[in-house]
């Protein structure tokens, strides 16, 4: 049986917040509340509606489209930093300042501002490693 | 600042403030000298996990929450018009919100050093009603989704939707990226709302606001067509419902908001990304949406105030239950501000709800709080926003409709409320 090595996608954009982090990427379409849309101590969604409902982001790389709903975002992804259940990094397309602030406080390596969109790149599963410094997110996707 | 000649809280503050900046791409910062938070404030867990990690003082959550610093430093006085918004408990109702006398202490010392360092002990999540109302064009830092989007659209005050953090360190700095909304290019409306069904009603507004939240996510709408002219509470409820289904932190409502004397101006001149049509059948799928949390029409809690009831609400409340008794075994809780409260006081407002069988208190609500009446299993509410949240938070059943639906469900224990 032969091998194929993974094939690796690089995509370029903006620093966030410096650092470098891999993981395994957890990806959803829709935005995420913090404050009422999350369980800080395990970082799991609870919004009603959340295609994410019941599923935890903690030690994932979160690929998303950015923040919505109360100004306590950045309080609650500041707390899920503290019991350790915080994502490890952040990949996102929409720059807020709920997502600015949040991703300060949880001193989190975060790319934004894209060369193409992550949400059409990287799947549920995939190894991603993003340096935040440099704005460079690596993708390995996963096995099929 | 950052060079600590102001002292080392202010060096930390500025500090957190670049960093910051630097994430949202901002080149500057606004002087703001109106500034709206929760400094300080912690719940058991964060004093547990910081008298572990350097210490439980105020002073410690303040410096390493607050300011995200991996030392204490002294916390000095703040400079300008500061207060604090919501809180956890009522400071008198707090046993029967269920808080323990260990944690109303803790509360009470809390708003202590809060005021101490001059910073306005409001309790609200609606300052606009209580006390400190910005003016035309002045910029802000403010917390709390739905006063943002208050502040922004109907007053025409400044502010983007600041954090915890961001507000903490703008009360040392008096500083703020000059981002978002404290630039006039990005005050523009960009999707256009075409509405062709009647809004009128409170509750009309609410589900207008939680369909264009959800349409437009962090975009900024602007709504023409078959509403009627708004007043504070309509704007209340609606601004909270599209800040909490969407990110909406600023709408233009041609010919009534102060940023939108017309189409043109509310659009800066350029043609909107979308125009979108809220019809009947986008009204009926809202309220069902808003409804999809409640299967038992057995109500046992009626919560109102969300955001915190206006004078005129709480009086329209006291009016509905007047001479009537609120079903045995049901609650109504209805929830306002410190300042609001010594008004319904005054006017007898409180005495007749509390005669119904009902409460008025302040500082919270069922979803910051996380309370509820012992044993509550399905409440009914009239704000969008608490829909949203409150079955998610608490892990209950909820419905949605008019005030006086809900108060029809405390004094009777059934919902009965439909799409009129």
């Amino acid at each position: 049986m032969s091998t194929i090595a993974p094939a690796k996608i690089v995509l370029h954009g903006r620093k966030v917040v410096g650092g470098c982090a891999e993981g395994e990427a957890l990806v959803t379409r829709e935005t995420i509340s913090g404050w009422g849309g999350i369980d800080p101590m395990t970082g799991t969604v609870i919004e009603t509606h959340h295609e994410l409902r019941g599923v935890s982001f903690k030690d994932k790389v979160l690929v998303f489209p950015g923040a919505k709903g109360s100004s306590g975002w950045s309080a609650a992804f500041h707390l899920a930093r503290i019991a350790n259940a915080a994502p490890k990094a952040m990949v996102f397309n929409v720059m807020t300042t709920k997502i600015a602030l949040g991703a300060v406080v949880m001193r989190a390596p975060s790319v934004t501002d894209f060369d193409r969109d992550p949400l059409t790149v990287i799947e549920t599963g995939d190894w991603v490693k993003v340096d935040g410094d440099l704005g460079i997110v690596e993708i390995i996707k996963k096995a099929i | 600042m950052l060079d600590g000649a102001e002292g080392p809280a202010r060096q930390k503050a500025m500090d957190l403030l670049i960093r910051y900046g630097e994430a949202l791409g901002a080149e500057s910062f606004v002087d703001v000298a109106n500034i709206a938070g929760v400094p300080g404030s912690s719940t058991l867990f964060l004093q547990n996990y910081y008298r572990k990690h350097g210490g439980g003082s105020f002073e410690d959550v303040f410096s390493r929450f607050d300011l995200d610093s991996d030392e204490t430093v002294p916390f000095p006085q703040v400079g300008g018009n500061c207060c604090h918004l919501q809180g956890g408990m009522d400071p008198e109702l707090w046993a029967e919100q269920g808080m323990s006398r260990k944690a109303f202490e803790h509360q009470q010392q809390d708003e202590a050093e809060v005021s101490r360092h001059g910073i306005q002990v409001l309790k609200t999540c609606t300052p606009y009603l209580a006390g400190n109302m910005p003016a035309f064009g002045e910029h802000c830092a403010w917390m709390e989704s739905s006063a943002v989007v208050f502040c922004n659209s109907v007053v025409g005050g400044r502010t983007n939707t600041e954090g915890r953090e961001s507000t903490s360190a703008a009360m040392l700095t008096g500083k703020i990226p000059d981002w978002g909304f404290h630039r006039e290019e990005h005050r523009h409306g960009t999707h256009l709302i075409q509405v062709d069904v009647p809004v009128e009603s409170v509750m009309d507004w609410g589900m207008l606001g939680y369909f264009i939240g959800d349409a437009v996510q962090e975009n900024i709408p602007v709504i023409a067509g078959q509403i009627g002219q708004p007043d504070l509470i309509r704007h209340k409820h609606f601004g909270a419902a599209a800040a909490s289904s969407g990110g909406v932190e600023m709408y233009h409502v041609v010919g009534i908001t102060p940023e939108a004397p017309s189409l043109a101006a509310a659009l800066g001149s350029k043609k909107p990304q979308a125009t979108i049509h809220y019809g009947p059948a986008e009204r009926r799928r809202v309220y069902e949406s808003l409804n999809s949390n409640g299967r038992d029409a057995n109500v046992d809690y009626v919560m109102l105030g969300c955001p915190h009831a206006s004078i005129e609400q709480i009086g329209e409340a006291a009016r509905l239950l007047a001479g009537k008794k609120i079903r045995n075994g049901s609650s109504l809780w209805m929830f306002t501000s410190r300042a609001v409260k010594s008004v319904a006081d005054l006017n007898g407002y409180t005495k007749t709800i509390r005669d119904a069988g009902g409460l008025v208190m302040t500082d919270t609500c069922s979803a910051i709080g996380r309370m509820l009446p012992k044993g509550t299993k399905v409440v009914a509410l009239d704000s969008a926003k608490q829909v949203h949240y409150l079955p998610a938070i608490m892990g209950i059943e909820a419905w949605f409709g008019s005030t006086e639906d809900c108060i029809q469900a405390a004094l009777t224990g059934r919902w009965c409320g439909v799409l009129k």
